[in-house]
């Protein structure tokens, strides 16, 4: 048999690795349905329940509710990611891997790119429903493409929190229940109602938190407005997040293999 | 002959539980080797040891004639493990997981390859269902043709009869066989001695952490006292009775 170098053929195992955890996407929708059908139930419930009561300051509320729903919506579907990564820790088939010459990295590469395309899938998904539901943007490419930027760096980070969590979890629960606090976040933030109204201590808490300065970024970058300082805490918040999430993952991931 | 594997004084302890106290064994390139021991002798920790996926406290192991601690990438280009859980991915088919090993192995023509092994294992008809469609006897046997892409030298077996039907068991141990007639070397794991009688060219019995007795069937016969010989009708085994019963061997 010929030698090869594991690091000439990173990328290969990658693809490898990608296609295998697609394939399970795509045999069970039902998990992107699930990801995706919350969100849409949350935008619905505002917009036509809670929409007339909420003074946004705009008239177009699925306008204003779009962002922080497009979050929500990523980080449910980060829970996914951390259930697949535990479920593959726990079979036979993560032993298979690593008694291969291949990048020892390559199978968690694959679920964080997997998590990026699945994320994508269900963020369009909502965009679709929030057009048909009255969402206008008149966005050029540009500040289009800067969401797009701003939302798969967001996934990634989150991404990473899920793997320590996938991989560190010693049930398949407790794998998917550091989620839930994140999909709450949004509601602690300017993704359904301004802080203004807010009592002192919250308020404090929803403006320095990440989601606000990434709701507002969006926000504006869909409305053509200037985003000034909050894309770049928006994007300081996610890339730290990221780092120290990829470095704790990482972490945890020798310490499996 | 050159040895496929050299363990020497390995030790491995999970927290106060001193699982291998010392093990000293080789394997000849080539032979089917069967590490022979009961429930929580060690055999499983020995198999992940020296595949690379625990590392020893104590002791030293090659494998193809590499270190297993300084160069576990020299080791893992010999080696193919087939695990006490069947190392399949459930959602995939049959056929997927033989292509994604064979990208994995970057071979040129992985469909092929694929073709030829679902061939062989008499897996055709089921190459395109899910595995987890597939029974136990199907699920292994597909576990081992992954096992075989890219024609490792060195292949692990990790007790690959506990759970199977006799059937199943018997087509397993004509695919050892196989295995070991084509020169690759097989290093098994059992707690059934009539499979290492069946396989084994040598034979090593692992006892709370240590090997007792190694060696070939009847080397270790010899260490017994001399058979007497004695007139006992003989009875036909219910795994006797049960295959002329069921009077399937060769078809699956």
């Amino acid at each position: 048999m010929e030698t090869t170098t594991t690091k000439s053929h990173f990328f290969t195992d990658i693809r490898v690795m990608l296609g295998r955890s697609m394939r399970h996407i795509f045999r069970s929708m039902d998990t992107i349905i699930t990801v995706t059908i919350t969100p849409i139930a949350m935008m619905l419930l505002f917009v036509y329940v809670f929409g007339g009561a909420i003074q946004s300051g705009t008239d177009n509320y699925v306008n204003y509710l779009l962002p922080g729903i497009l979050l929500m919506a990523i980080a449910s579907g980060i829970s996914y990611t951390a259930f697949r990564l535990f479920t593959d820790v726990q079979r036979g088939i993560f032993e298979r891997f690593h008694t291969m010459p291949i990048s020892r990295s390559a199978l968690l590469w694959g679920h964080v790119l997997t998590s990026l395309v699945s994320n994508a899938i269900s963020v369009v998904v909502i965009i679709l429903v929030a057009l048909i539901m009255g969402f206008r943007s008149s966005a050029g490419v540009l500040p289009w493409l800067a969401v797009a930027g701003i939302l798969a760096l967001f996934t990634l980070a989150l991404t990473w929190v899920a793997a320590i969590a996938g991989l560190s979890a010693k049930t398949v629960d407790g794998a998917s229940a550091f989620s839930y606090p994140l999909i709450f976040l949004p509601f602690i933030s300017s993704a359904f109602v301004p802080t203004d109204s807010m009592p002192k201590v919250v308020r404090v808490f929803a403006e320095n938190q990440p989601v606000t300065s990434i709701v507002e970024t969006i926000r504006a970058l869909l409305s053509n407005q200037p985003a000034g300082n909050d894309i770049w805490v928006a994007l300081a918040w996610c890339v730290g997040i990221m780092l120290v999430a990829y470095l704790f993952a990482m972490k945890a991931y020798k310490r499996r293999a | 002959m050159k040895k496929a594997i050299e363990v020497r004084e390995l030790r491995k302890s999970f927290k106060d539980t001193e699982v291998l106290k010392g093990t000293n064994f080789e394997v000849k390139q080539g032979e089917i080797f069967a590490l022979l021991g009961s429930n929580g002798a060690g055999k499983t920790t020995i198999v992940k040891i020296l595949t690379t996926l625990l590392k020893q406290d104590g002791g030293t192991a090659t494998v193809n004639g590499f270190d297993i601690l300084s160069q576990p990438d020299k080791v893992r280009q010999a080696i193919s493990l087939t695990g006490q859980f069947a190392a399949v991915d459930e959602i995939l088919t049959g056929r997927e997981n033989l292509i994604m090993i064979a990208k994995l192995r970057y071979l040129k023509n992985p469909r092929e390859v694929a073709d030829d092994l679902l061939e062989r294992f008499g897996l055709t008809d089921a190459a395109d269902r899910k595995m987890s469609t597939y029974s136990g006897g199907m699920r292994r046997r597909l576990d081992i043709a992954m096992s075989l892409i890219g024609r490792p030298q060195i292949i692990f077996l990790d007790e690959p009869t506990t759970g199977l039907d006799p059937e199943a068991r018997i087509e397993v141990w004509k695919i050892v066989k196989e295995l070991a007639d084509s020169g690759t070397t097989v290093f098994l794991t059992t707690q059934y001695l009539e499979e290492a009688e069946q396989l084994a060219d040598r034979i090593a019995i692992l006892h709370e952490g240590r090997i007792i007795a190694s060696g070939t069937l009847p080397e270790l016969k010899k260490m017994f006292p001399t058979a007497k010989v004695e007139y006992v009708e003989k009875q036909p085994s219910l795994e006797e009775i049960f295959l002329t019963i069921v009077g399937k061997k060769e078809e699956n």
